[in-house]
C-alpha cells in the first residue's frame, strides 16, 4: 500500500490524475503504523487543499497523534496541520498544540510555534489569546524555537505600535548572535546564523521605521553588523542587503547612511551578477530617500541598461522610473518603450506599460529644450507619441485606467485653451496619418481611443476634409478584425461629427440597420434620424457627455442617506460578500466537541475574523485621506538634500553640458570648473574613450539631468502631486437633492450648528491661533459653503476683547469627551459631571450650548489649564432612536503660515475624533435590559442568532465570575440578571428594542459566552466589545 | 513566505513540485511548464532571480533558481523572503539531499520522491523556513529513518515468530 501511494504521489505530481487514491492515503493515515501513517500523511498533505471535504476525515486521527507519546507522531501531526488544515477545524486541535508549546522537546515546539503563525495567518481572531505564550517562544532557551517565533512577530509588527517595547530584546538577540553566542551548529560557512539574523534585520527595520527613539537603540547593532558583514560570500551579501535596507528605512543618521551608501556602491559595482541585481535593487529602494546616490552610479546603470541579462534590464528600469523628473522623462520614456518593443513577456509589458503611460501623464506638457533642435515636431507632440507608442504596444492587455486617463486629460485639458487646441489638433493630425496606415494589426483599445479623439475633436482641424474622416472610419467598420464594441465606439463618433454628407452615413446607417447586434442596429437607427432632421441635431447637446470622463462616486455617498433610514427602521447593515460566506461556513460547522460537556461551550463557531462593527469602519476610511497626506508632508521633510558632493551640475554630466544644454544660471561660476575636473578625471580611468563611450555619457547626461539640487524635491516618485494645472478636477460631493428633501432641514441646522461653533471658537483664541470648527450631522460632509462670514468676523472682534486674557499660551489641545444622551441640552450644567476623571479637578467656564436640531445637541465648555486652554464638546443625542453614524467634520481655519502648530492641531483633532466616535458607537447603541430569570428563559429559547466564543476571565479579586461581569457591567451597560454557581446571565437591548441575552458559564481559566438576539449582527457586535472591555482591564 | 518549490530536468519533466498555496491541478502543470519555459531559456552567466511570470502571483512574487547538471530548482517566494538567503537555501537543501542519498542523481529523487518530500518538510513547513541548519536536519531524518527501520525490524522479528510457531505446530501435526 505504501508503495502505491508514493507511485500515486508521482503521477499526480506529472499531471495524471489520481484522485482515487485520496481516501485510501487518509485510510493509510489514521490506520497504519508510523511508516504507513507518515506516507500517508505525506500524501493528503500534496494531494488535498485545505477546502478538501475529505479533509474532515482525517481531523480525528490528528486530534488522536497529537495526543500521541510517539515523537514522531506529534511532528507528523503538527506538519500536517501546518500544511493543510480546514479553517473551522482550528479550535478542536488549538488547545493540543497550544500545549505542545511546553514541551520538553525542542523539535515539537518549533514546529508547533510554526503551526500556530499558521492559524493566525488563517483565522488571526482565534489565537489573539495566545500572544503572551509567542512571547514565551521568543526567551526560549533553544535557538530554533526563537527563530521560528521570529516569523510570527515579523508578520505582527506589521502593525507595529503594540511591539516597540520588544525592540531591546530584539537588538539583544542581534548582538548575541553577532557575537557568536550561538552553537556552532548554526553557523553557516562561519557565519553564524545568517538567516536568523536577515529576520531579525527586517524585524528592526520595520519597528524603527519613522520612529526616531525606537530606532536610536539600533544604531549600534546596525553598525556592527555592517561591520561584521565583510567576508566574501553570498550569504554576507545577503546580510549586508537587509542592513542597508534596514539603515535607510529607519529614521537616518548621517554616519550609517554613507557606511550603507558604500555598500550600495560595492554591489552595484560587483561583476557578480546577483549582486549586482540586489545593488540595483536597493539603488531603486534608497533613491526614494536620497537621489543622489543614484548619481554616483550613473555610467554603471547605463551599462546595465545594455546587460543581456533580461531581470537586471528590467531592474534598471525600475530604477530610472524612479528617478525620472521633468527634465529626463523623454529619455526614459523612450528606454522603458524600446525595452518593450523587444520583449515578450506579457507580464511584463502590462507592468512596464502602466509605468509608461503614468509618467506620459505626469508630464503632458513637456518640452525639453533639445527637442526643439532635434526633431522638429510640433509642440507638446511627444506626449501624443508617447501615448501612440503606449497603445499600440501595451494594445488590449492595457488597463482600462489608461485610455479614460489619456482621455481625460484631453478633455479636461489645462487653463490655457490654447495649448489644449494644439494638443488635440496634433492628435487628431497624428490619429489621421495611422489610420490612413495600415490598420488591420491595431490592438482594439487604440482604435477605440484613436474614434473617440476624432469625434471629438476633428472639428478642430480646418484643413481636413470631413469626408476624409468619415471615409476613414467607416473604412474600419467594415474590417472583420474590428470587434463590435469598437464598432460602436466609431459609430458614436460617427454621430459626433457635424454637418452634411448626408449620402455617407445614411448608406452606413442603412446598412447597419439590419446588424445582429442589437445596440449597434440602435446607435445606427439615431445616427440616420439625426441625419436626416437638420432641426434635431441644432438641439443635439454641444458638449456632448463623454463617457470617459464620467466621475464615478465609488463609495456611492449619495445612498448613505437612504441606508441610514433603512437601518434606522431596523435593517441589517449591509455585509460584504466574503463576510456573508463566513457566516455561512460558520451556520454550517460541524460541533467538534464531544457531547458530554457542558452544552453552552461549543468553540464550533468561533472564526470571529472582521468581527468589527461595521459602522466603524465607515469612520475609518473618511480619516484615512487626511492623514495620509499628513504622512506625505512628514515623509517629505526627512529627505536629506545637503552634504552631498556636487559632482554633477544642476544640467547633468557637466562636460556634455556645454554641448548641447544652453548656459543655465548656476549657482557660483567657481565651482564648475572643479567639478568639471573631477568628473573628466572620473572617466579617464576607462581604457577607451571611444564613440560608443561618448554615446553613453551622452546618454548619462540626458537620463540625469536635473537630479540636482534644485530639483531632488521633485524626486519623491509616485507619491508626488501631477502637476497643478493637470489636477484631476475634484469630485463633486453629493448634492443635497439626492439625500432627500427631509435631510434638508438638518442640514440646515448643521449649517447654523457650524456657524456658531465658528464665533464661538474664534473668540476662545486670539488672532494667530488656528481655529476648529465643528458641526455634527447624521450623514455624510457636505461641501463647505462659507455663509455667513461677515458675521464671524464681528463676533470675533468682539469676542476678541474679552476672552484673549485668558489663554496667554499658544498651544491648543482637543481632548476627547464622553458621550451622553437623553441629556436634555437645558440641564447642560450636568454636562460637566461627564467630564474625563483627569479633567474634573480644573477650573471650567460654563457649558454652553452652541446648536441643537431635533436629533442632536452640541455644547462645549472650556477648562483652564496651566498651560493649556482645553476645549471640550459635548454631543448628546436627544431622540430614543439610534444614531448609526456620527460624521464629525472640522475645519481649520488657520490664518498665518504657523504649519507646525497646524500639524499638531490636526493630529490632535484626528485623535480626538477617532475617540468619539469610538465613544458614541458603544454608548449610543444599547442600554441594559432589565428582566427577570424566568422571563430571560423564555426570552432565551425564542431568539434565533447565536454566536458562542470563550473570553479572558479576571482572575483578580474573589469571585472571577462575579468581577468579570461587573467589569463587562460598567464598562458596557449591561444588566447582570442573575448569577448561580459558576454561571451567569447578563441582558441588555438595542434602543431600537432588539434584546441581545448573554450566557456566561466559567470553563476553567476562561469564560465560555454564549450570545443570541433576534438581531443577526448583534451578538457580534457586542462579543467585540466585551472582548475589547476586557483586554482594557 | 514560500509559495512554491519545484524540481525539474533539463527537459522540464517535473521531479518533485510541491506547493504551499492552493492551486487546481490543471494550474499547477501550468505553472511547471511556464517557469520552466522561463528559467530554461536563461543562460549560465545571468542572475539567479526572476519576476514572477503571470500564473503564478504576479508582480510580488519572484522566482529564484539554481541548476545543478540535470536538474532545476526553483524556489517561489513573495517579498518577505531575502533572495540571497532563499538561494543559499537552495544550496543547503540539495547538500541535504547529497549526504541523505549519497551522491544524489535525479534518479534518486524519482524513486524516493517520499523521502525527498519528509526532507523538505524538515526544512520547510506550511511555506516557512523551519530549520537551516544541515546537521539537524540529517538527525531529524535519520531518526525517522531508524524508528522505521526498528519497526520493520520488529515486523519482521513478529512475521518470523509466527512462522516458527506455525512450523512447531505443523511439526507437531506430523508427528
Amino acid at each position: 500500500m505504501r508503495e502505491i501511494m508514493v507511485r500515486a504521489m508521482y503521477c499526480e505530481m506529472l499531471g495524471y490524475d489520481a484522485s482515487f487514491t485520496y481516501i485510501h492515503a487518509i485510510k493509510l493515515a489514521q490506520q497504519g503504523g508510523v511508516l504507513e501513517k507518515r506516507v500517508g500523511y505525506l500524501a493528503v498533505s500534496l494531494f488535498l487543499n485545505e477546502g478538501h471535504e475529505l479533509l474532515l476525515l482525517l481531523v480525528n486521527t490528528v486530534l488522536k497523534d497529537l495526543q500521541s507519546t510517539n515523537l514522531i507522531e506529534v511532528c507528523m501531526a503538527l506538519t500536517v496541520v501546518a500544511q493543510v488544515f480546514p479553517k473551522d477545524m482550528i479550535p478542536a486541535v488549538l488547545p493540543l498544540v497550544e500545549d505542545k508549546l511546553s514541551h520538553p522537546k525542542e523539535i515539537i515546539r518549533r514546529k508547533a510555534v510554526l503551526a500556530l503563525y499558521k492559524f493566525y495567518l488563517i483565522a488571526p481572531n482565534q489565537v489573539q489569546h495566545i500572544h503572551a505564550k509567542f512571547c514565551k517562544a521568543l526567551s526560549d532557551k533553544d535557538p530554533g524555537v526563537m527563530a521560528s517565533s521570529l516569523h510570527i512577530y515579523l508578520q505582527l509588527i506589521r502593525s507595529p505600535d503594540s511591539y516597540k517595547d520588544l525592540t531591546g530584546s530584539f537588538v539583544t538577540i542581534l548582538k548575541q548572535v553577532l557575537g557568536g553566542k550561538l552553537p556552532v551548529d548554526f553557523n553557516y560557512h562561519s557565519v553564524p546564523a545568517p538567516w536568523l539574523q536577515i529576520q531579525l534585520l527586517r524585524i528592526l527595520s520595520l519597528l524603527g521605521k519613522e520612529d526616531q527613539s525606537t530606532s536610536e537603540l539600533m544604531y549600534e547593532v546596525l553598525d556592527e553588523s555592517l561591520r561584521r558583514a565583510e567576508m566574501n560570500h553570498n550569504i554576507t551579501y545577503a546580510i549586508l542587503y537587509e542592513c542597508v535596507k534596514a539603515v535607510y528605512t529607519i529614521h537616518p543618521k548621517a554616519e550609517l547612511l554613507e557606511k550603507a551608501a558604500r555598500c550600495i556602491g560595492n554591489f552595484v559595482l560587483s561583476p557578480k551578477i546577483n549582486l549586482k541585481y540586489l545593488g540595483l535593487k536597493a539603488l531603486t529602494y534608497v533613491v526614494q530617500h536620497d537621489a543622489k546616490l543614484a548619481l554616483q552610479h550613473q555610467m554603471t546603470i547605463i551599462e546595465c541598461l545594455d546587460h543581456s541579462d533580461f531581470t537586471i534590464k528590467r531592474e534598471t528600469l525600475e530604477l530610472l522610473f524612479r528617478i525620472t523628473n521633468a527634465q529626463n522623462v523623454t529619455v526614459i520614456v523612450e528606454k522603458m518603450l524600446d525595452f518593450l518593443r523587444s520583449c515578450n513577456d506579457e507580464h511584463t509589458i502590462i507592468h512596464l506599460i502602466g509605468k509608461v503611460a503614468e509618467l506620459a501623464e505626469k508630464y503632458p506638457f513637456n518640452k525639453p529644450e533639445f527637442m526643439n533642435t532635434l526633431l522638429p515636431m510640433k509642440y507638446n507632440s511627444w506626449f501624443i507619441q508617447t501615448m501612440n507608442d503606449v497603445f499600440s504596444i501595451g494594445g488590449d492587455l492595457l488597463q482600462q485606467d489608461d485610455p479614460n486617463n489619456f482621455l481625460r486629460l484631453l478633455a479636461e485639458g489645462s487653463e490655457s485653451k490654447e495649448e489644449d487646441d494644439q494638443l488635440r489638433l496634433y492628435a487628431v493630425e497624428s490619429y489621421l496619418t495611422v489610420l490612413k496606415g495600415h490598420t488591420s494589426h491595431l490592438p482594439q483599445c487604440f482604435l477605440q481611443v484613436m474614434s473617440w479623439v476624432l469625434g471629438e475633436y476633428a472639428h478642430l482641424q480646418e484643413s481636413v476634409d470631413r469626408r476624409e474622416v468619415i471615409r476613414l472610419l467607416t473604412q474600419l467598420l467594415d474590417q472583420r478584425s474590428v470587434s463590435s464594441e469598437t464598432r460602436v465606439w466609431i459609430l458614436s463618433a460617427l454621430t459626433k461629427i457635424p454637418e452634411g454628407q448626408t449620402d455617407l452615413i445614411l448608406d452606413l446607417a442603412e446598412s447597419l440597420s439590419s446588424s445582429q447586434d442589437t445596440v449597434l442596429r440602435q446607435q445606427a437607427q439615431e445616427l440616420r434620424h439625426l441625419s436626416q432632421d437638420s432641426q434635431l441635431r441644432e438641439f443635439k447637446p454641444v458638449a456632448v457627455v463623454c463617457v470617459f470622463s464620467s466621475q464615478v462616486d465609488s463609495s456611492l455617498s449619495f445612498l448613505d442617506g437612504f441606508v441610514s433610514e433603512a437601518l434606522a427602521a431596523g435593517a441589517a447593515p449591509y455585509k460584504p460578500p466574503h463576510q456573508r460566506q463566513e457566516e455561512l461556513c460558520e451556520d454550517r460547522a460541524l460541533n467538534l466537541e464531544p457531547y458530554s460537556f457542558s452544552l453552552p461551550v461549543s468553540l464550533s463557531s468561533c472564526s470571529i475574523t472582521d468581527r468589527q462593527s461595521p459602522t466603524l469602519l465607515s469612520v475609518s476610511s473618511g480619516l484615512s485621506g487626511n492623514s495620509a497626506e499628513l504622512s506625505q508632508k512628514a515623509g517629505s521633510s526627512t529627505l536629506i538634500l545637503e552634504g552631498v558632493k556636487r559632482v554633477w551640475g544642476k544640467d547633468g554630466y557637466l562636460p556634455q553640458k556645454e554641448a548641447t544644454a544652453p548656459p543655465v544660471d548656476e549657482p557660483s561660476a567657481a565651482v564648475q570648473p572643479a567639478s568639471q575636473q573631477e568628473a573628466a578625471e572620473r572617466i579617464e580611468p576607462r581604457p577607451e574613450p571611444s564613440t560608443q563611450n561618448q554615446d553613453k555619457q551622452q546618454l548619462a547626461s540626458s537620463l540625469f539631468v536635473g537630479l540636482g539640487v534644485g530639483s531632488s524635491v521633485s524626486l519623491l516618485g509616485k507619491s508626488e502631486a501631477p502637476p497643478p494645472r493637470f489636477r484631476k478636477k475634484p469630485r463633486p460631493h453629493e448634492s443635497s437633492s439626492s439625500s432627500g428633501t427631509s435631510k434638508r432641514s438638518s442640514d440646515s441646522s448643521s449649517r447654523s450648528s457650524r456657524n456658531t461653533t465658528d464665533s464661538f471658537l474664534y473668540g476662545s483664541f486670539p488672532e494667530e491661533e488656528p481655529a476648529t470648527s465643528i458641526s455634527t450631522f447624521d450623514h455624510t460632509p457636505k461641501s463647505t459653503t462659507a455663509n455667513g462670514l461677515s458675521q464671524n468676523k464681528d463676533t470675533k472682534e468682539d469676542r476678541h476683547a474679552n476672552t484673549s486674557q485668558i489663554l496667554g499660551g499658544d498651544m491648543v489641545i482637543v481632548r476627547p469627551s464622553t458621550i451622553q444622551d437623553k441629556h436634555p441640552p437645558s440641564v447642560s450644567s450636568d454636562l460637566t459631571a461627564l467630564l474625563p476623571a483627569d479633567l474634573k479637578d480644573l477650573p471650567h467656564s460654563d457649558v454652553i450650548s452652541l446648536t441643537s436640531d431635533p436629533s442632536l445637541s452640541l455644547s462645549s465648555c472650556r477648562l483652564f489649564r496651566d498651560e493649556a486652554l482645553l476645549l471640550v464638546i459635548f454631543i448628546s443625542n436627544c431622540t430614543e432612536t439610534v444614531i448609526k453614524d456620527v460624521a464629525v467634520q472640522l475645519t481649520l481655519k488657520h490664518k498665518h503660515q504657523q504649519m507646525t502648530l497646524k500639524n499638531f492641531f490636526l493630529l490632535q483633532v484626528f485623535e480626538f475624533m477617532r475617540l468619539i466616535l469610538m465613544n458614541s458607537i458603544l454608548s449610543v447603541t444599547h442600554r441594559p435590559l432589565v428582566v427577570t430569570t424566568e422571563e430571560y428563559g423564555k426570552l432565551w429559547l425564542s431568539l434565533s442568532h447565536d454566536v458562542k466564543q470563550n473570553l479572558k476571565l479576571l482572575t483578580d479579586a474573589g469571585d472571577p465570575l462575579r468581577t468579570t461581569l461587573n467589569a463587562l457591567k460598567d464598562a458596557l451597560q449591561l444588566h447582570v440578571v442573575d448569577i448561580i454557581g459558576s454561571e451567569g446571565i447578563v441582558a441588555c437591548r438595542l434602543l431600537s428594542g432588539a434584546p441581545c441575552l448573554l450566557h456566561c458559564r466559567v470553563n476553567g481559566a476562561a469564560l465560555a459566552m454564549w450570545l443570541r438576539s433576534p438581531h443577526p449582527a448583534l451578538p457580534d457586535f457586542i462579543l467585540y466589545h466585551c472582548q475589547r472591555a476586557l483586554a482594557h482591564h | 513566505m514560500i509559495k512554491a518549490i519545484l524540481i525539474f530536468n533539463n527537459h522540464g519533466k517535473p521531479r518533485m513540485s510541491k506547493f504551499y498555496e492552493h492551486y487546481t491541478e490543471d494550474t499547477e502543470q501550468q505553472i511547471i511548464r511556464e517557469t520552466f519555459h522561463l528559467v530554461s531559456k536563461r543562460d549560465e552567466n545571468v542572475c539567479n532571480f526572476l519576476e514572477g511570470g503571470l500564473l503564478i502571483g504576479g508582480s510580488e512574487n519572484k522566482l529564484i533558481y539554481r541548476h545543478y547538471a540535470t536538474l532545476y530548482f526553483v524556489f517561489c517566494v513573495d517579498s518577505s523572503e531575502s533572495e540571497l538567503g532563499i538561494l543559499d537555501l537552495i544550496q543547503v537543501f540539495v547538500e541535504t539531499l547529497d549526504k541523505c542519498f549519497e551522491n544524489v542523481c535525479e534518479l534518486d529523487l524519482i524513486f524516493h520522491l517520499d523521502k525527498v518530500h519528509n526532507i523538505l518538510a524538515e526544512m520547510v513547513m506550511g511555506g516557512m523556513v523551519l530549520e537551516t541548519n544541515m546537521s539537524e536536519i540529517i538527525t531529524q531524518v535519520e531518526a525517522q529513518g531508524k524508528m522505521e527501520k526498528s519497526e520493520t525490524l520488529t515486523l519482521l522479528f513478529i512475521w518470523q515468530s509466527m512462522r516458527q510457531s506455525q512450523a512447531s505446530r505443523f511439526s507437531s501435526k506430523i508427528s
